[in-house]
């Protein structure tokens, strides 16, 4: 039940679990999806999920060997193509992140730092997003509150123009970033239940003339 | 507590089918795990876990198109268990669809397999599981728990406590408290126990073993677990009534004042 008009939705590929359990979700919604080795695999792809895997300095290796930084940013952060990061794929959006003293792709102003020593760490379950911020059309349909399956022990500042919603653990902090085609979730959407799954459905709707106005 | 008080179902799988066991023996046949599991995925559940209990004595991975049954239908964390010896059997359930692999006899036999699996697939992905019984206090077991291995057949010698410490330090991200005295009785979780392990490590703590009323869930909560297994409350076939997971989380959210997933 291939709709051709339908986008063709790439999913960053680490051969871990993240990447398929995506790929999974959006089966499940029905929402044409690959995933993708390099950059070469971008042929027909209408937009991009980063999600991440184990920390900020092994994500950022892999995307490294991979070639991803420059595609991406030549396609997403300097282009218009949707992008969606996912846990780790939001952190490495920043500048810096304290785990692993990693340098990141440095789209988003800031540094990415550790919960400390006041809370369980990671991080580990349902916690509570309240949207902030002017509003973006991929947090348009999240209402007042809503609970999001988070596993993190790093988190991103919560102010600034891009943080379209936030949750605390601790402190507070970002827990969906949203700035013209460049979306990312703290949580996983894919493992969120009815509520990412239409998070991630959002996602895939989304015109580019609409983020990108 | 920021984060709601998350309940999980943890199933005993035996093939493709879910079973209840009373004090690890006496497994009882519940159903089809892929339908169990899509319908507590449906009624809220926050988190499902199972544990293929043959696969390590058959020494065999866990049963893969089961796990991948489940995870084109259930998209809330999956946890595998059971048969988990390497690296590789750790890639194959990951790919399969679960997001961690618990360990917990092979752990105790090779301690080494949770730093391997924390750093090649990070600390939030492996589970540490202890199986844990009481004993006498003794200069060996202090904390009066022992742990036991192999479907709580085989004691170690293990003190559950310094055993938690140990798998925190190795990299677990998350500790299972399973209390064997306490397993589908329905009389509630071994506190002790739970509060014990939480105090002493600062990754989330598990309570699992004893679930009989939606009390026994928020008095585990109140012990210092960050998440309970309520398999019993939901489908054991040895309860008079099971009780459906909404009322659960209601009960918990208005006469215990704890925050849930609605």
């Amino acid at each position: 039940m291939t709709d051709v008009s339908r986008p063709v939705v790439g999913v960053i590929d680490y051969r871990t679990g993240n990447s398929r359990s995506v790929g999974r979700a959006l089966d499940f919604l029905g929402v044409p999806n690959r995933m993708l080795r390099v950059p070469g695999d971008l042929a027909g792809v209408d937009r991009v999920v980063l999600p991440g895997v184990g920390s900020a300095g092994t994500t950022m290796g892999y995307l490294a060997d991979a070639g991803w930084p420059a595609a991406l940013r030549s396609l997403v952060a300097e282009g218009d193509m949707p992008f969606l990061g996912i846990c780790v794929g939001l952190q490495v959006l920043y500048e810096a992140s304290e785990e692993q003293d990693a340098l990141c792709l440095g789209w988003l102003p800031g540094k990415v730092r550790s919960f400390g020593d006041g809370v369980r760490v990671p991080q580990i379950g349902w916690n509570q997003v309240r949207a902030a911020g002017a509003g973006h059309p991929f947090t348009a349909g999240l209402p007042g509150g809503g609970d999001f399956y988070f596993v993190n022990s790093y988190f991103a500042p919560p102010g600034g123009p891009e943080v379209a919603a936030t949750a605390e653990y601790g402190t507070p902090f970002a827990a969906v970033v949203a700035r013209r085609n460049i979306m990312a979730t703290q949580f996983h959407c894919e493992k969120s239940g009815p509520a990412g799954l239409g998070l991630l459905r959002t996602f895939t709707a989304l015109a580019r003339e609409e983020l990108c106005r | 507590m920021p984060l709601t008080a998350r309940l999980i179902a943890c199933f005993d799988v035996v093939g493709d089918r879910v079973t209840k066991a009373r004090r690890f023996a006496d497994n009882i046949d519940v159903g089809d795990a892929a339908a169990i599991a899509t319908q507590v995925y449906a009624d809220g559940i926050d988190e499902v876990i199972f544990y293929d209990i043959l696969a390590s004595k058959e020494r065999r991975q866990a049963n893969l198109p089961v796990i991948e049954a489940v995870a084109a239908q259930v998209f809330v964390p999956l946890t595998v268990g059971g048969g988990i010896r390497s690296l590789e059997d750790m890639h194959a359930v990951l790919e399969a669809g679960a997001e961690k692999i618990s360990l917990d006899s092979m752990a105790v036999r090779n301690p080494e397999i949770i730093a391997q699996g924390a750093r090649e697939f990070g600390r939030q992905a492996v589970v540490q599981s202890m199986q844990v019984r009481r004993v006498p206090v003794t200069a060996g077991i202090p904390s009066g728990y022992e742990v036991m291995i192999d479907g709580a057949r085989v004691a170690t010698g293990l003190d559950a406590v310094g055993w938690a410490r140990r798998g925190e330090e190795l990299g677990a991200g998350e500790i299972v408290v399973n209390s064997i005295d306490q397993d589908g009785t329905h009389q509630g979780y071994d506190l002790a126990i739970t509060k014990a392990v939480a105090d002493a490590v600062r990754v989330p703590v598990i309570a699992s073993g004893g679930a009989g009323t939606a009390a026994h869930a928020a008095a585990a909560f109140r012990a210092g677990a960050s998440a309970a297994i309520i398999s019993s409350l939901l489908y054991s076939p040895r309860m008079e009534r099971t009780v459906p997971l909404g009322e659960i989380k209601d009960e918990l959210s208005r006469e215990h004042g704890l925050l849930v997933r609605i």
